[in-house]
């Protein structure tokens, strides 16, 4: 995943800078579009699925909780980025460090989220599956966002990248709006939509 | 090679610490426990990438601890090593699917030796179950990723001029995720194997043994490795063309890697998201397929097809790249039509999206899909005729050079013929309702894949064998396996499809008296067949050691690759390539595809220092 992401120091690079940038920025977006086919499958899933069903017990105001949360850390994000390319770093930590932050939260939010569906909709049933592989495929890259936000809180720590070098910055950054902008189509699919 | 046993050891000690941890976890004893499988095999696949080279191709950089300064293996050890050049991938990728494409044919013998008689022959039907799904999935991979990954990795930064792929890491890492899925292929067998073909139909899929979670781990991996490899032909082809390379100069063979490869990213993820629900129907019983559970053994039909129709195309498209290629250089011809074949590769790349339920009219879905369905798969005969002219108008008139490429590319013509008619009869809802599920369907898609993209598999072969070994190989033992493989093929499969409109049903270790005639046929041809490989293994091993040396273009070709040694120094040419016109300028006066202008300057182009 990250793998994509980060094609960097250390190793013998025949490109040019321009072009090495040109290449990781291109395909950093081929893997985000193999990823939107990914969550496409599963959505694709619960409308084949359930139609327009969904449960009555569903926890609104939790999902709308951190349907919030996950989008004000995409805002985070975006200064993080814009703080390195200004060679801001005090900014930068600030804002990296909060979304980060905000990742966390969202995460507990999702552990409630899924004790709440253990018990009203388990994974043995329909809606269950659906909910269950869905939350559980997207946490799952929340978890890795969170992880390559942490190592390149670490990186810049160690005094790497600089106003004309932040593609792990930036390639993070770019990651974690996905990651925001996949749920933007998972929480209305999940807990919204009905006649 | 140590790296290798490492990663080994690493693999193992992950998937006992894997099935440990999660029997402490679930508080599940059970070794069959399918969900503690899965666990451990994510630790294994971990432990396995992390020694093979994953530790420190990338962990050491993000956890910015000094990158180890590691001597480089040289020569045969390279092979054996997380080696980064496109060149020693490409090989790698060969090697290894022709090594899986032998042990493939060799079930497919002992398939056509059941069948050889009605009645029990050799194997019980279970048996006979589990290697008929074996031999499809080991096959289906095969072509995948044996042209795609194989020639798509040594040729195509060959064929535009760049002195590797553009991400050489990540390349290196969706070749070694390969050895994962080929040991969980082969260890299913252990597991109880798998009897639900390739195609890994729920219910059957949720309820049989569990050698089927081996299949689901080991494809999900696979799908991984196509989506990796895939980017990064992208994005090879996009940004590293070499000056004047442009998108109308690319060789034919490129572009249709790179159509193939926009299928290859984004579809594959169907493929994996079906096999994950499969996977946690039976590891904790989620009811996406369970009709018990109100769910629908149909929706894993859509997914799979939706990835599946179109991955005949990531099998064939680069099948026909060098079928073309093959045959212009070989007529002494520019290619014919060359802008509207292009156009009839990305054509089908939109088209085969829309396609899939053709496979699913005696399925039980909606009626009403039945006739868009129809129409829109008989619309994809359009594009893949235009290839199919392309080809034609190619040969037309040309001076024909028939060495052994050119023999399998002919032949490659001629049985895709067979197969792209006989597919018109399985688009068609009517016909198709009859003919659904016989040996008519398994002589079609061999007929489209074997006889179409395998051959063109070997044409490959034996069109670059001189390029990536510097030796030549032996033409008449090249031009004999060609007459030989082409006569054999048809002889099995052209049996099959008498069969098969008579009725007989496919994937099945019996069948009655009256298809006796019809198999006794086939399976003769089969080991015919099966024999014409062992020359192939032996021209190849021994051209490899015995053949004369290869010049740096034996064939006269005009495409970049032909311009270096062979095989081509480690960063691929002596100097700058630089493009002025098409690739195909046979015939043509002052006619220059490309040139090597002077080696740049040490510094220019060689990255920044870290
Ligand atoms: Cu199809």
């Amino acid at each position: 995943m990250a793998a994509a992401t980060v094609e960097a120091a250390g190793h013998h690079d025949t490109l040019d800078p321009k072009t090495r940038l040109r290449a990781n920025r291109l395909g950093l977006w081929i893997f985000i579009a193999s990823e939107s086919f990914l969550f496409a499958a599963v959505i694709a899933a619960r409308f084949y699925l359930l139609g327009v069903d969904r449960p009555e017990h569903l926890n609104q105001e939790l999902a709308l909780l951190i349907t919030a949360v996950l989008l004000l850390s995409s805002v985070s994000a975006f200064r993080a980025e814009d703080a390195m390319a200004h060679n801001d770093r005090p900014a930068f930590f600030r804002n990296m460090s909060a979304t980060l932050f905000f990742g966390l939260v969202f995460m507990v939010g999702v552990f409630f989220e899924y004790r709440e569906g253990m018990e009203f909709f388990p994974p043995q049933t329909l809606y269950g599956s659906v909910f269950f592989i869905t939350i559980g495929l997207h946490a799952f890259h929340v978890l890795t966002g969170m992880i390559a936000l942490a190592l390149v809180i670490n990186l810049a720590a160690k005094g790497h990248y600089g106003r004309d070098d932040y593609w792990g910055v930036e390639a993070t950054v770019k990651y974690w709006h996905f990651v925001d902008v996949a749920w933007v189509f998972i929480y209305p699919a999940l807990y919204l939509v009905s006649w | 090679m140590k790296r290798v046993a490492r990663g080994l050891g690493l693999g193992i000690a992950g998937w006992l610490i894997g099935l440990n941890l999660a029997a402490v976890i679930r508080g599940t004893q059970h070794v069959n426990d399918q969900a503690n499988i899965g666990i451990a095999y994510v630790f294994a696949l971990s432990g396995w990438l992390l020694g093979v080279g994953v530790w420190d191709a990338w962990v050491r950089g993000w956890l910015g601890l000094k990158p180890k300064a590691e001597e480089p293996d040289e020569g045969w050890r390279r092979y054996f090593s997380f080696c980064t050049d496109h060149k020693v991938i490409g090989i790698q990728y060969l090697v290894t699917f022709v090594i899986v494409f032998l042990i493939a044919g060799l079930l497919a013998m002992f398939m056509r030796w059941e069948l050889m008689s009605a009645g029990e022959t050799i194997m019980n039907k279970a048996t006979f179950n589990e290697i008929m799904s074996l031999h499809g999935i080991l096959m289906i991979s095969v072509a995948v990723a044996g042209v795609l990954g194989g020639f798509g990795n040594y040729l195509v930064p060959l064929q535009i001029g760049a002195d590797d792929m553009a991400f050489p890491r990540l390349n290196a890492l969706s070749y070694w995720l390969i050895p994962p899925v080929a040991i969980m292929l082969l260890l299913a067998p252990l597991a109880g194997g798998f009897d639900s073909g390739w195609t890994a139909y729920p219910p059957l899929s949720e309820t049989n043994d569990v050698g089927q979670v081996f299949f689901i781990l080991a494809i999900i991996t696979f799908g991984l490795s196509s989506i990796l490899g895939g980017l990064n032909l992208l994005t090879t082809v996009t940004t590293m063309r070499a000056k004047g390379m442009k998108w109308s100069r690319l060789p034919i063979f490129t572009w249709s890697v790179f159509s193939a490869s926009i299928l290859s990213v984004l579809i594959t993820q169907f493929f994996a998201a079906s096999l994950l629900m499969v996977f946690l129907g039976r590891a904790i019983g989620m009811g996406f397929f369970d009709a018990a559970k109100g769910g629908d053994p149909i929706l894993y039909q859509h997914l799979f097809w939706f990835y599946s129709h179109p991955a005949v195309y990531i099998m064939i498209l680069p099948g026909f790249g060098i079928l073309l290629e093959v045959l212009s250089h070989f007529s002494r011809k520019p290619l014919f039509a060359y802008k509207l074949t292009v156009g009839a590769f990305l054509a089908i790349v939109v088209l085969s999206v829309v396609v899939w339920a053709h496979h699913m009219f005696t399925s039980g879905m909606s009626n009403t899909l039945h006739g868009p369905f129809m129409i829109l798969t008989e619309a994809i005969s359009v594009p893949t005729g235009i290839i199919f002219l392309s080809a034609l108008g190619t040969i037309w008139r040309g001076k024909l050079w028939l060495k052994t490429p050119m023999l399998f590319a002919l032949a490659m013509v001629f049985n895709f013929l067979i197969g792209g008619i006989t597919g018109i009869f399985l688009a068609d809802v009517a016909t198709d309702m009859n003919l659904q599920d016989t040996y008519f369907v398994v002589a079609h898609f061999h007929y489209t894949i074997m006889g179409g993209e395998i051959f063109a598999f070997f044409a490959g072969i034996y069109y670059w064998y001189p390029k990536v070994t510097g030796r030549m190989y032996n033409e008449a033992m090249g031009k004999i396996h060609a007459i030989w493989m082409f006569i054999g093929f048809n002889a099995v499969f052209i049996p099959l499809f008498y069969v098969g409109v008579q009725g007989m049903n496919r994937r099945v270790a019996d069948y009655p008296l009256a298809y006796e005639r019809g198999n006794l046929v086939a399976s003769i041809s089969a080991f015919v067949l099966g024999c014409s490989f062992l020359l192939f293994t032996w021209n190849m091993i021994w051209s490899r050691f015995k053949g004369e040396k290869a010049p740096s273009n034996p064939w006269n070709a005009t495409t970049l690759e032909w311009m270096t040694e062979s095989p081509p120094p480690e960063h691929n040419f002596e100097g700058t390539p630089v493009v002025h016109d098409s690739p195909y300028v046979y015939g043509l006066e002052d006619g220059l595809h490309a040139e090597l202008g002077e080696q740049e300057p040490e510094l220019v182009g060689a990255g920044r220092p870290e």
